[in-house]
């Protein structure tokens, strides 16, 4: 029979409507808010999600799986007396590896010898060419340069990032990436305790 | 689909005494072809070697050896694995090779592109215009005397950056200072570009004298910004009423010389940018570069990450045809109710992604000899969750939803894509040519990483009309559902990555052709290493560019509204086709 098929392709779209309401209603009945809540997010991106599915950002925001990765800063940790002690050495790896080269680094050079000091003087990150790859995290030595989260940083002008700017406390990396922090932190107690032991034995 | 038969005993230096030597430089392959015999050869290559369908097509510029090099690749569309053959001609201009269009029609876009970008000129080709760059440019940028107008160094890391990286603005280093040279006595308030009657002037003419009065051409363009042509896609076309009798494609408008680029990058540098070819697919591109460095290195990759990598292009191959489905609708008509609904799946699919890279779709996430990272927690059975449960039903109702619809299939039945004959001569690859009626797939043909364990059936339809490239869709999504199931299953453990990660890797001279079953067909990627961090010759051979070469074959004589969904099943992405 012609319009066969019609009726049964616009019953998966009816039915998809239906569901809509039904969703709702089903949460409003079991006291859930599915709507502008953590939870509601979460069961609309999970294996069983159906009715609506759009998420309103910037109201509502899709939960930031620990991996993603956004404009790179830098990670320092915090001294005895409030100093920041940067983490980077200015070893220029990450400047290196970068694939459109947006990392622009000055050595600090001591004054008097002249000799590199494992300090960065200076430090860019072109915001607008950095294309988010990751690799200067990944092959960071010092664990100095991390990928954030923070991903809402459109602007009226070019982005160019300094030392200022792209520094942030090892507390914010270890809240942003916990179970990466905690894996680094291990492993560099791990190297500390060998290194110590081996100073001992000497 | 027939065995992959073995290769390894033949010798065209013995077939062709005189003509074809053996490449005997290290680390490369295949056979080089006096450049005066060269159609010759490859007419027997083609007819009695069986090596129907030449793949890939494209220049080397050997600078220091004063030399220029055309490389071809073919394959037997029974299976098995490419033939590598080449033709070396003198860096003297004009540098002048036959062009074997008339043995492969398939090759006439990969040649106006070596051209475009080379500067080789193929005798006896049908219409050798530029195809990337636009008309008027002068030079030709792939060689490697050419230098891009921010142009800072030969290879990357640029000496500028450290130690004494003072940052300076990419766009104060204006362009137009030295390093663009203008055509002597070049006068731009007086030059009218010329491209645009070369474009018409290839268009075919037509009569219509029966009744002895005189029509005009009509010349219609497509593009470059209309929504039916996916991107900024161009088609300049003459019609007889409604019925096409000529189109010319005009590309390049997103060109940004991925080539040249990757020859200035290291290996490792390349790989987050092949993930802006194809965008929808960048786990599928990732795979092929891998492959193809892989190969140079001559690594082994370790076993969990193969099957990380199959999992990733399989979930990134549904994700795909799911969308191909939903927008060939938006190109029939049918508005955004099925690709919405395709785009739901896809989110799910793009979540794994995120969870695992780090991004939804600029993944990077292959390393050679491995991954990045291992799955992290709850991946795993996130993706188990989709494959067994969710996807197979989501598949069924959009096929519910549109394949039995009586207006969807007097739209869509009987609208002559390709056949089959013409779909190898024309070097169509991935479901255009497996909805041909060519059981043709890289991962059983050629199988490339652990493709050779899983059980799975090459999807194939009998008649390349607009209705079996949809349904081969439909299939192919469901043969990617039986490998997920499958590798999510076998999954054994261990490390993702052989060794440390490093961030330079020692590449031996030589060469490698790669290539993958991408959701659009094979993608290839050519390598030429001279030992140096950086590649010196770096190609992409990508699906949607090559598969576009018959688009005039396709569309004349058809109505002018079937274009639109022919162009639509051929499923280009302009970052890949333009790169
Ligand atoms: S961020 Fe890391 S890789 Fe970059 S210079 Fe500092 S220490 Fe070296
Ligand atoms: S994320 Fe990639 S592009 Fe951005 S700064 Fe790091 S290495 Fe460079």
């Amino acid at each position: 029979m012609y319009g066969k098929g019609i009726f049964k392709g616009l019953s998966v779209t009816l039915n998809r409507f239906w569901t809509t309401y039904t969703e709702d209603i089903r949460w409003l009945f079991s006291g859930k808010k599915r709507y502008f809540n953590e939870d509601g997010v979460k069961a609309r991106a999970g294996k069983d999600t159906k009715g609506i599915f759009t998420v309103q950002y910037p109201e509502e925001r899709l939960i930031i799986p620990e991996e993603f990765r956004y404009v790179p800063f830098l990670v320092y940790d915090e001294g005895a007396d409030g100093r920041k002690e940067v983490r980077c050495t200015s070893c220029g790896i990450c400047s290196k590896v970068c694939p459109p080269q947006c990392i622009w680094i000055v050595r600090t050079n001591d004054p008097n010898t002249g000799r590199p000091v494992p300090q960065p003087a200076e430090f860019y990150i072109d915001a607008d060419i950095c294309m988010n790859c990751g690799f200067c995290a990944e092959y960071c030595p010092f664990d100095a340069i991390k990928m954030d989260h923070d991903f809402e940083i459109a602007s009226y002008d070019r982005n160019v990032f300094n030392l200022d700017k792209l520094l942030k406390p090892a507390a914010y990396y270890e809240s942003i990436r916990p179970l990466n922090a905690a894996r680094e932190n291990e492993a560099r107690k791990a190297k500390e305790a060998a290194k110590a032991a081996k100073a001992e034995a000497a | 689909m027939a065995t992959p038969t073995p290769t390894a005993t033949l010798d065209l230096a013995a077939c062709f005494p005189g003509a074809v030597s053996a490449d005997a430089r290290p680390g490369y392959k295949g056979w080089i072809i006096e450049k005066d015999k060269l159609v010759e050869v490859a007419t027997a290559i083609r007819d009695e070697l069986g090596y129907d369908h030449l793949t890939a097509v494209t220049g080397v510029d050997y600078l220091p050896e004063g030399k220029m090099e055309v490389v071809y690749n073919a394959f037997k569309t029974t299976g098995g694995p490419v033939l590598t053959f080449k033709v070396q001609v003198p860096r003297i201009d004009p540098v002048e090779v036959p062009s074997v269009t008339s043995v492969w029609p398939g090759a006439e876009f990969q040649e106006r592109e070596a051209w475009d970008l080379m500067g080789i000129k193929f005798t006896n080709h049908p219409d050798l215009r530029r195809i990337l760059m636009w008309e008027g440019f002068e030079g030709h940028p792939l060689r490697k005397d050419w230098k891009e107008a921010f142009y800072e160094e030969d290879a990357k890391p640029f000496k500028s950056r450290w130690p004494e990286g003072r940052h300076v603005m990419a766009e104060e280093r204006s362009p137009f200072k030295d390093n663009i040279t203008f055509p002597k006595d070049f006068d731009p308030e007086k030059w009218v570009p010329e491209g645009e009657e070369a474009l018409y002037g290839a268009l075919a003419k037509y009569q219509t004298e029966e009744d002895g009065l005189k029509t005009d051409h009509i010349v219609i363009n497509m593009g470059p910004q209309h929504p039916s042509t996916h991107g900024v896609f161009r088609v300049a076309l003459t019609v007889d009423g409604e019925t096409i009798v000529s189109l010319k494609p005009v590309m390049g408008y997103l060109h940004r010389n991925h080539d040249k680029i990757g020859e200035r990058n290291t290996f490792l540098q390349n790989m987050p940018f092949t993930d802006r070819l194809d965008y929808f697919n960048s786990m599928s591109n990732n795979f092929g570069y891998a492959v193809a460095v892989e190969k140079l290195m001559n690594i082994q990759v370790s076993e969990r990450a193969e099957y990380i990598r199959v999992i990733m292009a399989e979930l990134s191959r549904i994700q795909n045809h799911l969308v191909f489905i939903g927008m060939l609708g938006n190109d029939l008509g049918m508005m955004y109710t099925p690709a919405l609904y395709a785009f739901e799946e896809r989110e799910l699919v793009l979540d794994i992604f995120e969870a695992a890279s780090g991004s939804r779709m600029m993944c990077n996430y292959f390393r050679f000899g491995g991954v990045v990272r291992d799955l992290p927690e709850g991946v795993l059975q996130k993706i188990n969750d989709l494959v067994f449960e969710r996807l197979p039903g989501k598949v069924d109702e959009l096929d519910r939803m549109l394949t039995e619809n009586e207006v969807f299939i007097s739209r869509m039945k009987g609208v002559k894509v390709i056949d089959a004959e013409n779909a190898i001569r024309y070097s169509i690859t991935g479901p255009v040519l497996r909805a041909a009626g060519v059981p043709y797939d890289i991962r059983r043909a050629d199988p490339y990483s652990v493709y050779d364990r899983f059980d799975f059936d090459v999807a194939v339809r009998q008649n390349g009309d607009l209705m079996d490239n949809y349904l081969i869709r439909l299939d192919e999504v469901r043969q990617s559902l039986r490998i997920l199931q499958q590798a999510v299953k076998q999954i054994p453990a261990g490390p993702v990555m052989p060794g440390k990660p490093q961030y330079q890797v020692r590449v031996p001279a030589g060469e490698s052709y790669g290539r993958v079953e991408s959701p659009k067909g094979e993608l290839g990627y050519y390598v030429v290493s001279n030992g140096k961090p950086n590649p010196w010759r770096y190609h992409v051979r990508p699906p949607s560019f090559v598969n576009i070469t018959a688009l005039e074959q396709m569309c004349i004589g058809v109505k002018i509204a079937d274009f639109i969904a022919i162009l639509g099943v051929i499923d280009i992405v302009l970052g890949e086709l333009d790169r």
